[in-house]
């Protein structure tokens, strides 16, 4: 538990943090939360020769919402959001997913940015992100660019980022009818299956839905078959549990470790899948 | 009459813990605190493979570091320090601090590096190459017992440490074996029970890991060495004799240990390491344990199974029980290693009268981490293989399982009772804590309700378990370093009290019992008196805190020393009141002659009058400090009753405890908040076993749980709040009438737990489960369960 010599930089900008990063020449990390990356220094696993802090970066923290686009700031603590009355109200999606990381301390930590940058295959944002579908704002050398959710994740701990390119913000479009039910890792609480849905609802029926799985496999992913079969169908429990029934037949590359085999997540991504729907349909509202 | 505040009496009270606040807000110094000019850091270069030839190893690269100081392999530290003792008479393979030809364990040192600093010290560990040839690795006991595919001791053959061991019924003191009784019992049976049961490996896992430093001062020759342990005087004996220094020379120091749990009786390898290289190099030198190293080296617990066969007639009397017992207990034996399974056959007959027990014992070495005490230490083996069984029984018999138990409890006016495996019971009355667990849960009311669950399809199941365990630990008969206890009572010149406790407090509270107590044996303010413990230079004498013996023995000790000091006391105050002793009362801090208030000293007159008595009464020497010993006549054994309801969701295998009472007996409190708080912890490690703590190696021998993402400990959200309650039956053994509580909760809940969950599923006609209760393996229980 005793990491390697690094120096320690404090970032005053994006652009101060990217041209560090790129002084650096790949030999430097960017500190968020630390909850991800200092376990890993710890345990020698990372050990980058100097760490860029963008804790103190103004701006990189904050919810907000215009014309129906929610945005969140890189460096918005997991408490943050899962205590935010704009998500709980608008997005509970994401303020459930938040509430339900880790434990107290390692949501006083934790930032948006450093869960989806890090990208371990158990974390639970992903499926939060596949599900309101959210785009991700990364600035590098060349400016900024924007990616899909369901691009940036790309395997284990692999994500379309590049080594001098931030994380700045995640952008989407609220959704009301929506919930994340979660199957915890009991040490330490990652997610054994995790799924985010994201409706959209009206005169009784499913208009579309979107599902974002995580945990299960080596990388989250979408549940198309289950969004498929939702489509159209009456907004009911019963629609719901039809649909959530073979979620996890298609889905590949289960992990398997001492705290649930690949049949046993396999099984259980259908009993998620009910309960986030369940939940989200009641969120529903006519 | 002087208006003195009337004190009240506090043993009996719940007065809040002196400890906390200091601890509370970081204000305690712990060994990695400690801090001393010139001060060098130890690093260890662990093994990272199960078993192995050590083909060669090259630490040039880590000595050429900047800031190294020195570097030792194992062939040089076995230069410095003999081969480690253990504290129990049996047979042991060589086990040395650190390797030097043959690596059992994953963890186990290597080489030794002494640096500038942590973070040197662990860049040149990291430096070090060792060359292995590697050996088969043997992590199943019951594989391990046919001597393949790996011996890991040459001179111990089947890899067998102890045993088979016998003890019980027909099994004499010489070892002969008589199986007429057992056999008799098992042909008279109208029914058997029989079943493999685990009781799986744990990490004790306290906050504050090991962590020691030396300091060898060449030009004094002593040695002083701060260590997180529960027995800083047992340390000093073993440091000494193994550095070839005289005890007056060593001086060992506690300071505050953030917890133990048994782990920490140990003398580690690493201590001795500390204290040979500080001496060697005449520097002081720390270690600190890192968490990864405390999964990997700090003593883990457990790991026993068990073949029960419990014998009995159709209406529920027990006849006999058979235990066999194999106990894993990883590569080497460490102090009380091979003694710790023993306790499992001594407390086989847990609160019945069993009329014919055998248990027999074999204890085995595999690649992991060595076992020994963790709290409790093989009587939650114990309970939980009899508890288990009798809950089996219970069912098989279609019988209540309160009823069952109460059957076959040892009765009253049978104690002292003598078990057939030897333990003699002081004290109990098992039905009053049955009863009073009864009803504070609402038995049939909550059978009811269980029923209605069930029928409503909801996996929701109901366990009870009784325990008994051993306390007050113990005559010296029965521990290698002597079972007594000291202490030393000391009233100042200004009337205020200090005393010393060789009983070695590492959580327990007792600054604040031992205080409680003599602010009442001497009428005195609480706030006027200071406990000291964990110093060999301040505190004379003393064993240390294991055994939950700190209040029966240590208390004990102290309530002795206290009354040879309140003695003298009197006989000063007899001759400044021109009284006579026998007529004093010691309150509110005056000493007055009974029922002449108004002739009274204030207890600080009378202590300055013994500090310079101008006419010193006859016989008496000045001052005011005495010491004792106790030695107890026996263990104490305290007992309890918990009940356990639980759910299991159906579709994920989740258990979830939906209530937990616990009634226990430890004999008189001095303290309920602290026994609460001690049953508390008790609890959350009793259930945690069952539900969320396991220590898992892989087939290769490599621990896949070797950090807190993979080991769960158990929060507070794991549980419902806990329902306490207790009955009162004290010991005759020592004069507070107190048992002991440290490890009670540890040890009643773990089984009721498991039966709960078994329970549950007894409509899928489960009759047993092995911990821990992992969502998954309920699950496919179900699952096989509705196929
Ligand atoms: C005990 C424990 C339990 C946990 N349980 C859970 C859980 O249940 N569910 C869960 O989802 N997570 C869990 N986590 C992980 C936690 O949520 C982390 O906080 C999160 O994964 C990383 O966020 P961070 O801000 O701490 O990032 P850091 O650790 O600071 O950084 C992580 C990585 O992301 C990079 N990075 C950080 N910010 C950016 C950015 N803006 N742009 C580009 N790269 C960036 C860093 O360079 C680093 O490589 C747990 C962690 C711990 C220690």
């Amino acid at each position: 538990m005793i990491p390697t010599a690094f120096d320690y930089a404090r970032a005053t900008s994006l652009d101060d943090a990217i041209a560090r990063l790129q002084a650096a020449g790949g030999a430097g990390k960017l500190l968020a939360g630390g909850h991800s990356l200092v376990p890993l220094m710890k345990l020698r696993l990372s050990e980058p020769a100097v760490l860029i802090d963008i804790g103190h970066i103004p701006d990189l923290a904050g919810i907000r919402e215009s014309d129906g686009v929610v945005e969140i700031g890189a460096n918005t603590r997991h408490h943050d959001v899962a205590t935010s009355a704009l998500l709980r109200e608008r997005c509970p999606v994401v303020a459930d997913t938040a509430a339900v990381i880790g434990d107290p301390q390692v949501r006083n930590r934790g930032t948006l940015g450093g869960s989806l940058a890090h990208a371990d295959p158990a974390a639970d944002y992903p499926a939060a992100m596949l599900a309101v579908d959210a785009d991700l704002h990364l600035k590098g050398p060349g400016g900024w660019r924007v990616v899909k959710a369901r691009d940036f994740f790309q395997g284990v701990f692999t994500v379309d980022l590049a080594a001098d390119e931030i994380l700045a913000k995640v952008t989407f479009a609220a959704s009301r009818a929506s919930a994340y039910a979660k199957l915890h890792q009991r040490a330490s609480r990652f997610a054994i299956v995790g799924v985010a849905a994201a409706l959209e609802t009206g005169g009784g029926i499913i208009r579309t839905a979107r599902v974002g799985l995580t945990g299960a496999a080596s990388s989250p992913s979408r549940l198309a078959g289950v969004e498929a079969a939702l489509a159209g169908q009456p907004a009911t429990a019963a629609a719901a549990a039809a649909a959530a029934r073979g979620a996890g037949d298609g889905v590949s590359e289960l992990n398997a470790d001492i705290h649930g085999s690949a049949e046993y997540r396999r099984a259980m991504i259908p009993v998620f899948t009910r309960r986030a729907l369940e939940a989200a349909l009641a969120r529903a509202g006519g | 009459m002087t208006s003195s505040p009337v004190l009240p009496k506090l043993v009996g009270q719940r007065v809040k813990r002196r400890e906390d606040p200091r601890l509370i807000q970081g204000r305690g110094t712990y060994v990695d605190d400690v801090k001393i000019a010139g001060l060098q850091h130890l690093a260890f270069k662990r093994s990272d493979i199960a078993h192995g030839r050590i083909l060669a190893i090259d630490t040039s690269a880590a000595e050429a570091l900047d800031g190294v100081e020195a570097v030792f392999t194992g062939a040089q530290i076995a230069e410095l320090l003999g081969p480690m003792p253990i504290g129990t008479p049996f047979p042991s393979p060589e086990h040395r601090a650190v390797a030097a030809d043959i690596v059992r364990y994953v963890g186990e040192p290597v080489a030794v590096v002494v640096a500038r600093d942590r973070y040197v010290a662990r860049d040149a560990a990291d430096a070090i190459a060792v060359d292995y040839e590697p050996l088969p690795a043997v992590v199943d006991p019951e594989e391990a017992m046919s001597g393949r595919p790996a011996l890991l001791h040459a001179d111990f053959p089947n890899n067998h440490a102890v045993g088979p061991l016998p003890a019980g019924t027909g099994v004499g003191g010489d070892g002969t074996v008589d199986d007429t009784a057992i056999d008799q019992a098992f042909a008279d049976a109208e029914v058997v029970v029989s079943q493999r049961m685990v009781n799986h490996r744990l990490a004790p896992t306290s906050i504050e890991p090991r962590g020691v430093v030396a300091h060898y001062e060449p030009g004094k020759d002593t040695l002083t060495i701060w260590s997180s342990t529960q027995n800083p005087h047992i340390l000093r004996t073993f440091i000494a004799s193994l550095t070839g220094l005289g005890q007056d020379q060593v001086r060992a120091i506690a300071p505050e240990v953030g917890g133990g749990f048994g782990s920490k009786i140990n003398i580690y390898g690493e201590e001795y390491v500390a204290a040979a290289v500080s001496k060697r190099l005449g520097l002081p030198v720390k270690w600190v344990e890192d968490r990864s190293e405390a999964f990997l080296t700090t003593i883990h617990g457990r790991d026993i199974l068990a073949y029960v066969d419990l014998a009995a007639r159709r209406d529920g009397t027990v006849l006999g029980l058979k235990l066999r017992l194999v106990a894993d207990i990883g590569a080497y034996n460490m102090l009380l290693t091979a003694a710790i399974p023993t306790l499992t056959m001594t407390m086989a007959s847990a609160t019945y009268a069993i009329p014919a027990i055998r248990a027999t014992l074999t204890e085995v070495f595999t690649n992991k981490t060595p076992t020994d005490a963790y709290r409790g230490a093989g009587r939650p083996e114990a309970i939980y293989f009899v508890e288990r069984g009798m809950d089996m029984l219970a069912r098989e018999l279609g019988m209540d399982p309160a009823e069952l138990r109460r059957r076959n409890f040892i009765r009253p006016d049978q104690f002292p009772y003598t078990t057939q495996t030897g333990a003699v019971y002081d004290s109990g009355d098992y039905d009053k804590v049955l009863d009073r667990a009864l009803e504070k849960a609402g038995w049939e009311q909550l059978k009811a309700e269980r029923d209605a669950a069930q029928a409503e399809g909801r996996l929701v199941g109901l366990g009870l378990s009784m325990y008994v365990e051993i306390c007050g630990v113990g005559p010296s008969s029965g521990l290698p370093t002597g079972g007594w206890e000291h202490a030393q009572v000391t009233v100042e010149r200004d009337g205020r009290i200090s005393a010393t406790t060789g009983a070695s407090p590492h959580g327990q509270g007792n600054e604040t019992t031992f205080a409680q107590m003599l602010a009442d044996q001497f009428g005195v303010p609480f706030d006027h008196v200071t406990i000291r413990h964990g110093d060999t230079a301040v505190v004379k004498q003393g064993i240390g805190t294991f055994g939950s013996r700190s209040q029966a023995v240590g208390g004990a000790a102290l309530h002795l020393a206290g009354g040879k000091v309140k003695a003298k006391m009197a006989k000063f105050a007899a001759a400044l009141l021109e009284a006579h002793e026998a007529d004093l009362v010691f309150e509110n801090g005056r000493i007055a002659v009974a029922g002449a208030p108004a002739a009274a000293k204030s207890f600080a007159e009378v202590a300055a009058y013994a500090h310079r008595p101008i006419k010193l009464p006859a016989g008496l020497e000045p001052g005011l400090s005495d010491e004792a010993f106790f030695e107890p006549s026996n263990n104490t054994y305290p007992f309890g009753c918990h009940i356990a309801l639980l759910e299991i969701d159906r579709d994920t295998g989740e258990p979830r405890l939906l209530r937990m009472v616990a009634v226990d007996d430890a004999g008189h409190l001095i303290n309920p908040l602290i026994v609460e708080g001690q049953i508390h912890g008790g609890l959350a490690q009793g259930i945690g076993q069952a539900l969320v703590e396991e220590v898992v190696y892989g087939a290769d021998g490599q621990p896949l749980t070797g950090s807190f993402m993979d080991y769960a400990i158990p929060r507070a959200s794991d549980f419902p709040r806990f329902e306490l309650d207790n009955t009162v039956t004290p010991t005759p053994v020592n004069p507070l009438g107190a048992k002991g509580v440290g490890e009670a909760g540890t040890i009643g809940s773990t089984p009721c737990v498991v039966s709960a969950a078994v329970d549950a599923l007894r409509g899928l006609g489960v009759k047993h489960i092995d911990m821990m209760l992992r969502p998954e393996r309920l699950w496919r229980i179900i699952q096989g369960g509705q196929a």
